[in-house]
């Protein structure tokens, strides 16, 4: 499947190869940066670029251009999904991933790709099964390393890979036994000119972090399943189960796992958190236009709708801002024209605002693009769509664990049309 | 000293960047640089590494050599930068990283090999270290062997013959406790084809590590058999790897798949995700060519989507996609198969709701994925399907609206899928939707949606009026692109109702002042030369101005202008004569030969001139019929025929190793093939399978009664036709008649007995004289002691005996028996062992083995008895009494016990009489170490259900021509191996169990017969060395 791997920075340098079948050489990528050069945008080159001999699948990720060479016919999608999933893991182990963090880790970055692709098959991609394979590096780790000889390699097989739950080691041990569950949603929206919902969708996940001594078994209900419309486990999810019950039940991996991602479609009503006022002109024949934005709070439940920031590329045409927020700070560039907003809180009382003048260049004609506003925010304590674990429960072992639930709504793709 | 020195040579020769050529420079003036000793040289080297991780910035190692601190960390610099930092310079430290790899230190070895493997990463060669890294694949310390094993799997195949002199150290690794390390050692191996151990690795170790496949034909025979072993395995580990050595060795060999493919369907749920791909495409292939068209009939449809033996692989993957990959493959084939239209099958919600799983996935990934080359994909398989099936993404038409964010690939593609859903009905929302993309930002998005517009137009007479004054207005648009668009899109649109529209195409006259865009300027322009009956004064100024700025246009608009000079001369030549004329001359001295090209065969067809010929006549129906209005497609429109979620489909070309999707094929094919014998797997859900079942059983029982009858009896002729070969026929009959008797009566006293030891063996009978045929351990007597092993002509045995005879059913065959000394060697005394097979009581675990001593010389042999027992570890020996005396010419009888731990090693052992030792040896055949074992039919199916995989070996034999009845068979298998026959329905199958003696695993024999003496034989077994073995005994049995 996969021959080789070549990861490419952003000045154009190939700085890491690795290949698992014969060797290719890395002349191939020239038609890779062929492809980037006729791309406007970073994020335009083609993910798929056909060359003579070879087929180059690439993702942009941190910057770092991750490209496989293919020779034949395999579904692009196993490819890009492999991918990603090896940038996934190499934050994982080094915290970031950036051109200095692999070059600093190579060796741990090919053992880790050995184990990862098996003659350009994926085989072992279980963050906890190659952490057991190839122990992340630490810079305590290091220091004992250096001193008593002592290596990065795990000198076992991971005990878990041939059992009947390959996801977890056995013989786990903690003294603080704790299982934390965080529901966490992104509400994609797009409102139209006049304030209308235009498209509304909540993708969530239930991030876990469990730490628990021994083979727990747990089961997660849910007070109101029927919300979750299309779900995607983590494999210990004892799907018949859920078919039949709506129940999760699972023994979970140790450690930081995703449980599930699902999907609120559009079909339910979704409430908005956030409402904008914009007011935006330009005046035909003047080199000014004025600029008002208003942000208020909507169906929050009483929660406060934090960590707010609006961004919009303004128009071409626009020399200059000169703003006056009521709260927080506003950045204009007048390079690449983007304006960002960082509002902070929100206070029903006070509403944030943006209010000033825009320069145009003098002479031209007024811009016929109208700018979009994307927002971010932040509300913890709350599931936007209404989700509510209703228990936690635990088998298998005598201890009693303590258990944590947070859910908290943030704003995905929240877009605001002018 | 010696490294400066060298350091300018090695800069000439091997330096290959500037970059390290600077470097190199750098150092050379670096007067802190000079290590006095070599050894010195890799203390430096090692330094700065370590340093770099204490001071944990990782900032320093990266930049490599050009920092401004450079006096200070200069010497750290210079040793190499570890593994990160200053590799350029590498080519020049090969000798300082050969001496680290020879040093006996495994923290130089190691850091060498770092930095090896950054060289590696970085692409620079490390080849010329070959010999000095191959060294240390004996190193103890396993980081140092892995990365030297990573070296190998690079650089093996360059270097073949150096890399084959490590292929020892690797077996001896093999041994290494340390899978992974053994897996490395496969990986190495394959690199060097040495193929054989390695797949024998996987048969061992069972492990998911996929094995090189660039192999040579005549190993291809045994990796099928491998595969097919462990496509068998049913262990959701193994089953993605094996499926995808599978595709990749013998994609051809359907037959394989046949009876595991309802356990691969349901395993597929609990695969990981990149083995779940693999399956489903071989699955789908699989479908393509095992099962009918479910198009033809609704019902058919139905029964394939929900029939749980043969699709059920359709349902677990809908509802769980632990990858995005899976979805899409999973869709491609549904999607083949339900192209029926769907809201018309009267059972059209379940499959619809089958569908709607997928098409909500498609769509999560669409919008959720942050990541654009996901979406990327998507798109484009949804692109391809909205063409067939509108219908289905219908409801979801939101989800592809565009965010401004998206990149302008994602933004097209979102585009063309909302252009393929645009109908009557939703028409106005999707046009207002495009309104808004026409004020973006981004121009080629702008253009892009113009052409969507005119593509909606031209789909749907409705909004072509709406559509063509929307984009109409886009002409006074201020952005040239925009307006070029339109104008090329108005264009299309015109010309289906041109009469109209004659103020548009004036409209679009006039923006010739204005426009520069060629391909637009060549749009108007055809525009007036094909309408210009309808504008009859604007055409021929149009014209002139033409002709003013003729050279300076581009070559599509110059040819544009002669069309249109040509047009005008024929329908108002009195205007345009002249300026027809000029447009031709110039055109005759254009550099475009097209040009020129184009002007002289225009000039020949209308100016009429004597020589012309019967074309000029034509001339005006050859410019101005009327033309077929475009028709604006889709570029996804020819791609379905390619396979969804390919690579082929995306790049809408045929993608080397592209294997089209067979048809559905005519006639189904046997669907009996996928039966297996277990019902385990083909899990029973449904209630009235169960209930099936149930009402199945007392057939079941019932055969099973009669089978086990017919066995029995079978069994006792048998044993009289055994007995026949080795005594007299009055003989015998009398005998059992005699035993009968005697049981009867002894039934009372024994009684208790009988019920505790109820599991006493037959007899069993020796070939040898027929004074000395049985043998039994008489309970009564154990009870006393042990003194009964060693048995006479007592009549009570053969009593005993035949009542155990008809007891159970006996593995009735003439025994063997072997040679343990032989009369010369023996002086006189000739000993001769079989095994009884009967169980050893003393000790459950033993098998009992039977000894004749024949005294043939004319003195008597005293006190024989066993010493110095020699045995293999495990193992263990129940020495037979002594004998005090036999007399000469006498015989006598003991039975020992040896516990073999159910391998088939030997037992030595020295055979003492009064005068002399005899070194003497048992080697049990494999079929010895077992006893039978009862069982029905179904739980003899359940276990080898149990059994299968790595626990099954298949044989196919051709019969003796002597033994092709059941009978024979039967007796056949039962004297290679000490097994009990189970009962079974059909003719065509002999079936044994029985269970080791040690360990008492199951020993499962299947002896399927066919046609003209061709057999399968099968065993199951978990022991496989047990099995392996086993199956070649039965084998020679059979076939002899």
């Amino acid at each position: 499947m996969i021959h080789s791997l070549f990861l490419i920075n952003a000045s154009g340098d190939i700085f890491l190869e690795k290949h698992w079948k014969s060797v290719v050489s890395r002349s191939v990528c020239d038609y890779f940066f062929e492809a980037q050069e006729r791309a406007s945008e970073p994020e335009n080159v083609p993910p798929v670029i056909p060359t003579p001999h070879h087929y180059l699948i690439s993702v942009l990720r941190h910057r770092i251009y991750f490209v496989a060479v293919i020779q034949s016919e395999v579904p692009p999608l196993f490819v890009i999904e492999f991918l990603h999933r090896v940038v996934d893991t190499f934050q994982d182990y080094f915290g970031v991933c950036t051109e200095a963090a692999i070059k600093d880790n190579v060796v741990v970055v090919y053992e880790l790709l050995e184990e990862m692709l098996d003659n350009g098959f994926p085989l072992a991609t279980e963050s906890n099964i190659l952490k057991e394979l190839i122990k992340p590096p630490t810079i305590l780790r290091t220091m004992v390393n250096t001193i008593t000889g002592s290596t990065n390699v795990g000198e076992q097989l991971p005990t878990g890979q041939l059992s009947v739950v390959p996801w977890r080691r056995t013989g786990v041990k903690y003294t603080n036994n704790e299982a934390y569950f965080d529901v966490v949603e992104e509400i994609d929206v797009i409102i139209d000119k006049s304030g209308s919902t235009i498209t509304a969708e909540i993708q969530g996940v239930i991030d876990a972090c469990v730490k628990l001594t021994g083979m727990p078994d747990l089961t997660l209900s849910f007070m109101n399943p029927r919300l979750l419309d299309d779900v995607s486990f983590h494999p210990c999810v004892r799907f018949k189960r859920w078919e039949a019950e709506r129940i999760l039940s699972f023994i979970p991996p140790d450690g930081n796992f995703r449980l599930l991602s699902y999907h609120v479609s559009s079909q339910n009503l979704v409430a908005i958190p956030v409402y904008v006022k914009h007011n935006i002109t330009f005046r035909e024949g003047s080199s000014q236009g004025r600029f008002d934005l208003t942000l208020g709070p909507k169906q929050t439940m009483g929660k406060v709708v934090e960590s707010v920031l609006v961004s919009s590329q303004l128009p071409r045409g626009v020399l200059n801002a000169n703003l006056n927020p009521s709260q927080g700070t506003y950045t204009f560039d007048p390079v690449t024209k983007l304006l960002s907003w960082d509002v902070g809180k929100i206070n029903p009382q006070k509403l944030p605002s943006l209010k000033g003048t825009m320069s145009l260049q003098a002479g031209a004609s007024k811009p016929d693009e109208n700018p979009t506003f994307n927002i971010q925010f932040k509300i913890q304590q709350m599931a936007i769509s209404g989700l509510k674990v209703n228990r936690l429960d635990m088998y298998g072992e005598k201890y009693k664990p303590f258990k944590g639930i947070k859910y908290m709504t943030k704003a995905g793709k929240f877009q605001v049309r002018t | 000293m010696q490294r400066l020195l060298q350091l300018p040579v090695n800069a000439v020769n091997m330096v290959k960047t500037v970059q390290s050529q600077v470097q190199g420079q750098e150092e050379a003036k670096s007067p802190v640089l000079t290590p006095d000793s070599a050894q010195q040289t890799w203390y430096n080297a090692l330094q700065p590494d370590e340093l770099r991780h204490l001071r944990s910035s990782p900032g320093t190692g990266g930049s490599g050599g050009g920092g401004g601190d450079q006096e200070e960390r200069a010497t750290l610099e210079e040793g190499g930068g570890g593994g990160g930092g200053s590799f350029q310079t590498q080519p020049l430290r090969h000798d300082d990283l050969k001496e680290m790899l020879d040093s006996n230190k495994d923290s130089l070895k190691l850091e060498a090999m770092k930095r090896i493997v950054a060289m590696i990463a970085r692409g620079k060669n490390a080849s010329d270290l070959f010999p000095a890294v191959v060294k240390n694949v004996a190193c103890k310390n396993i980081e140092v062997k892995k990365l030297v094993y990573v070296y190998l799997v690079r650089y093996a195949e360059e270097q073949q013959d150096l890399a084959l002199l490590s292929i020892s150290t690797f077996q001896r690794g093999l041994k290494v406790q340390l899978i992974s390390i053994s897996a490395f050692f496969v990986k190495v191996s394959t690199v060097l084809k040495v193929k054989k151990q390695s797949y024998r690795f996987i048969f061992s170790h069972n492990k998911t590590s996929s094995f090189d496949f660039s192999l040579d034909p005549e190993q291809k025979d045994q990796l099928i058999e491998v595969i097919e072993k462990l496509l068998a395995d049913k262990t959701t580990l193994v089953a993605g790897s094996v499926v995808m050595a599978f595709e990749e060795v013998c994609p051809e060999r359907i037959d394989l798949i046949h009876k595991n493919y309802r356990k691969l369907c349901n395993l597929l749920i609990d695969v990981e995700e990149w083995g779940q791909v693999v399956i489903i495409n071989m699955l789908t292939r699989y479908a393509r060519t095992q099962f009918l068209n479910p198009n033809i009939n609704v019902s058919r449809v139905q029964n394939w989507v929900y029939s749980e033996t043969d699709s059920s692989f359709l349902f677990p993957c809908m509802r769980l996609f632990k990858s995005h990959s899976i979805a899409l493959w999973f869709l491609s084939e549904l999607f083949r198969a339900v192209s029926l239209p769907i809201e018309q099958s009267h059972d059209a919600a379940l499959i619809y709701t089958a569908i709607r799983k997928i098409l909500i996935c498609c769509l999560t990934h669409v919008h959720v994925s942050c990541f654009s080359e996901v979406q990327y994909v998507v798109l484009q398989n949804v692109a391809t399907m909205t063409i067939k099936r509108r219908g289905m993404f219908e409801p979801y038409l939101k989800s592809f609206y565009i965010r401004s964010t998206d990149p302008t690939q994602i933004k097209i593609l979102k585009l063309e899928v909302l252009t393929n859903l645009a109908n009557e009905t939703n028409i106005s929302t999707i046009l207002r939707e495009f309104q808004t993309y026409i004020k973006s930002m981004d121009k080629d998005f702008v253009a892009a949606t113009i052409q969507a517009i005119g593509r909606c137009a031209t789909n749907i007479g409705e909004v072509r009026d709406t559509c063509l004054n929307g984009l109409v207005q886009l002409l006074s648009n201020r952005d040239e692109l925009v307006v070029a668009e339109s104008v090329v899109v108005i264009k299309k649109l015109l010309q289906m109702q041109p009469e109209k529209h004659s103020d548009i195409i004036k409209h679009m006259a006039k923006l010739t002042d204005n426009i520069q865009v060629p391909m637009a300027r060549a749009s108007i322009l055809w525009l007036i030369g094909e309408y210009c009956e309808h504008v009859p004064k604007i055409a021929p100024d149009v014209l002139r101005k033409m002709a003013k700025s003729f050279t300076n246009e581009e070559d599509i608009v110059k040819l544009q202008i002669i069309n249109l000079a040509a047009k005008l001369y024929l329908t108002n030549s009195k205007q345009t004569k002249l300026l027809t004329q000029y447009v031709l001359n110039l055109a005759k001295y254009d550099q475009n030969y097209d040009i020129r090209d184009r002007a002289r065969f225009i000039r020949q067809l209308i100016v009429p001139t004597e020589k012309s010929g019967a074309l000029s006549k034509y001339a005006k129906k050859l410019f101005l019929a009327l033309k077929p209005a475009p028709v604006l497609e889709s570029p996804f429109k020819d791609r379905d025929h390619f396979q969804l979620g390919s690579l082929s489909h995306l790049l809408n070309a045929k993608a080397g190793g592209y294997q089209e999707l067979p048809d559905w094929p005519e006639a189904a094919p046997d669907p009996s093939v996928r039966n297996v014998e277990v019902p385990e797997w083909t899990k029973c859900s449904s209630r009235e399978k169960r209930k099936e079942k149930k009402v199945e059983k007392p057939f079941y029982s019932d055969s099973e009664g009669e089978s086990g009858a017919t066995e029995s009896a079978d069994s006792e002729s048998d044993s009289a036709s055994g007995s026949e070969s080795g005594s007299e026929d009055s003989r015998s009959g009398s005998e059992s008649d005699e035993s009968k008797e005697a049981s009867e009566s002894e039934e009372e006293e024994e009684e208790d007995l009988k019920t505790r030891k109820k599991k006493e063996k037959p007899l069993k009978k020796p070939v040898q004289e027929s004074e000395r045929y049985i043998v039994l351990i008489n309970s009564s007597q154990q009870r006393e002691g042990e003194a009964g092993f060693l048995c006479t002509n007592d009549p009570q045995f053969r009593m005993n005996s035949c009542r155990s005879a008809e007891t159970t059913i006996a593995p009735s065959s003439a025994l063997k028996s072997y040679e343990l000394l032989h009369r010369i060697t023996g002086e006189g005394l000739s000993v001769e062992y079989c095994f009884s097979r009967q169980p050893f009581i003393p000790d459950a675990n033993m098998v009992a083995v039977q000894v004749h001593f024949t005294n043939n010389s004319t003195s008597d042999t005293k006190s024989l008895h066993m010493e110095d027992v020699k045995l293999q570890s495990g193992m263990r020996v129940k020495e037979f009494p002594e004998i005090e005396l036999l007399p000469a010419g006498e015989t006598a009888t003991a039975v020992m016990g040896i516990d073999f731990c159910d391998s088939t090693q030997t037992a030595n052992f020295q055979l003492c009489t009064h005068t002399r030792k005899f070194f003497v040896s048992i080697q049990p055949p494999v079929g010895e170490l077992m006893r039978p074992f009862f069982m029905t039919e179904n739980e003899f199916k359940k276990e080898q259900g149990q059994l299968m995989g790595m626990n099954e070996i298949t044989e196919k034999l051709t019969l003796d021509v002597k033994c092709r009845n059941e009978h024979a068979i039967v007796q056949k298998v039962t004297t290679a191996a000490n097994l009990s026959r189970v009962p079974c329905g059909s003719d065509k199958e002999c079936r044994f169990a029985g269970r080791t003696v040690t360990s008492s695993s199951l020993v499962l024999v299947t002896v399927a017969t066919k046609d003209q003496g061709a057999a399968q034989l099968t065993v199951n077994c978990e022991k496989m060395v047990i099995g392996t073995m086993l199956v070649k005994d039965i084998l020679l049995a059979l076939t002899q």
